[in-house]
């Protein structure tokens, strides 16, 4: 039962992030790319994006407040504990890719 | 020739292809997509295996090779060590692997890989064959290293505690039983070794235990590097301050062995140390069914891989993860670390058994927090990206860095890491 939500969620999520990068025109990313980017916050942030208790879920978050958060933490305006120092680890472009595809994930 | 089918489709594009599997679901790890077997259920091969589920949208057969009934984490487990923890709290059940994501799930130990046949031959006599092998074997130890500890009972006197577990409680129970004035003493061995920081908690877990049960004892921490290798100034910092009088931290003592009847360690250089519990962490290699298989080609203890893959450089179609693994500059061995090898690993396979190409750029993070108390925290963290002309991966310049001071808010972090990393693992 709960195996089907999760492959549920997997599809329609991909099915979405797909969508939103044609709506968009970024015909130079790859969104297997990003998947496997964005997967490497999932450590924290929950597979999928949605975290257990005492970190933030990142699924179905708008790209723009994700893109504004991410930024803020790189460039400092962000008070942050880890997340200033690993923002700055992505490239302005990256940070954006993986702000699209999380916000396209089902909460 | 069902197969050649599935991988035409999965072939015909990337994304499109899995995309146009999903409305026809196999039975769980059933089915006549391609075999992957994972050998080992820590944080990289658990991770693996449940991502190659996911990732093949449930097509692809996985089965998992682990001789033990649960996780036990190595992350956290200090502080069972120190008291404030159980080990029912670093404890997480497999079930989910199967149940949610189909994984196979196969109670046993591999003794034998058969690299052109692709099969792996278990202890209880039967065999798995695969298309992909994924190993994430963890380490070994060199007991060579130290003689003594060959002698009958001298692993059961003298404990690593290393791999999370029986020896975890076992060391919990010799510090409860020390005799307050007693000391402690911990020898760290020459980088790499698993778990960088790991030694450095540790000492400061066990000086928390004493300040509060046992005020009289001490930890003399017994260092093969020529300083601490993680963390160092808030390491020392928490010594100096929180457990002034109780750690003593010496450098350049590399054990060369281990007398277990008289809890003694003996050292390259330096006079002999007798203690009242005697915990020695010795010198480590790629785990057992890596080495054996002849993997461990990095000055005969670690395994090099290609990072795009984890594809080991010395036998096709096998793939290895985690600390067993020659670590790229800046990368260290660490359950983090591990779990991101398990999610390129698993991209990788699922990419090449379906004919299409693994992601060329990976880039990924490590974060690693220290218990410096039962609340206070102290983290270390990285981003690592792949550099194609130097193939291999590469902290990105500017990103990373520790924490400015201990704190209790990077210790509810701590926690919540654990919980959501356990999940992201295994659930």
């Amino acid at each position: 039962m709960r195996g089907s939500t999760v492959k549920h969620r997997i599809k329609w999520g991909a099915i979405a992030a797909l969508g939103l990068y044609a709506q968009l025109g970024w015909a130079q990313s790859d969104p297997l790319q990003v998947r496997s980017w964005a997967a490497a916050c999932s450590n924290c942030h929950g597979t999928m994006g949605v975290a257990l208790p005492g970190m933030e879920s990142l699924a179905g978050v708008p790209r723009d407040e994700l893109v504004k958060k991410l930024q803020d933490f790189k460039t400092g305006r962000k008070p942050a504990t880890i997340m200033h120092q690993l923002s700055k680890g992505y490239s302005d472009e990256q940070l954006e890719q993986l702000a699209a595809y999380f916000a396209a994930l089902k909460k | 020739m069902q197969r050649r089918q599935f991988v035409g489709s999965v072939a015909a594009g990337s994304a499109a292809g899995v995309l146009g599997l999903a409305a026809g679901c196999a039975a769980p790890g059933s089915g006549s997509g391609p075999k992957v077997v994972v050998v080992g259920g820590g944080y990289g091969g658990a991770t693996a295996a449940k991502y190659v589920r996911m990732w093949s949208d449930y097509q692809f057969n996985v089965t998992l090779v682990e001789p033990n009934s649960a996780f036990v984490s190595c992350p956290i487990s200090n502080l069972v060590i120190g008291g404030s923890k159980t080990m029912a709290d670093i404890t997480s059940p497999y079930d989910n692997l199967s149940r949610r994501h189909g994984v196979n799930i196969v109670r046993d130990t591999v003794t034998a890989i058969d690299a052109d046949k692709r099969v792996v031959r278990l202890a209880g006599g039967s065999e798995l064959p695969y298309d992909r092998l994924i190993l994430s074997p963890g380490v070994d130890f060199m007991w060579d290293s130290l003689p003594g500890m060959a002698k009958p009972g001298a692993q059961e006197a003298v404990l690593h505690a290393w791999k999370a577990g029986a020896q975890t409680l076992a060391l919990r129970r010799q510090l409860e039983a020390m005799p307050d004035g007693g000391v402690y003493a911990l020898a760290i061995p020459l980088a790499p070794y698993r778990c960088p920081p790991g030694p450095y908690e540790r000492a400061c877990q066990v000086a928390h235990y004493f300040s509060r049960a046992k005020p009289r004892s001490k930890v003399l921490v017994l260092d093969a590097n020529d300083d601490v290798t993680s963390k160092g100034p808030l390491f020392k910092k928490a010594w100096a301050e929180r457990y002034k009088g109780i750690v003593e931290y010496r450098p350049k003592h590399t054990a060369v062995d281990v007398d277990a009847a008289t809890n003694t360690l003996k050292f390259e250089f330096n006079d002999d140390i007798r203690a009242a519990v005697l915990n020695v962490v010795p010198p480590m290699r790629a785990g057992d069914v890596a080495f054996k298989a002849g993997l461990a080609t990095a000055n005969k203890r670690w395994c090099e891989v290609d990072f795009l893959t984890h594809e080991s450089k010395a036998a096709k179609n096998i793939h290895v993860l985690g600390d067993a693994i020659q670590i790229a500059p800046g990368m260290p061995k660490s359950g983090h670390m591990a779990n991101q090898h398990g999610k390129t690993c698993a991209a990788a396979v699922v990419a090449l058994l379906g004919g299409g190409q693994p992601n060329a750029l990976p880039i990924y993070n490590n974060t690693c927090y220290s218990f410096v108390s039962d609340e206070d925290v102290v983290h270390v963290s990285s981003v690592h990206r792949y550099d194609a002309a130097q193939k291999t991966m590469l902290a990105v310049a500017g990103s990373g860095g520790v924490s400015s001071a201990a704190n209790e808010l990077e210790g509810k972090y701590a926690h919540a890491w654990a919980r959501n990393i356990w999940a992201d693992t295994l659930a």
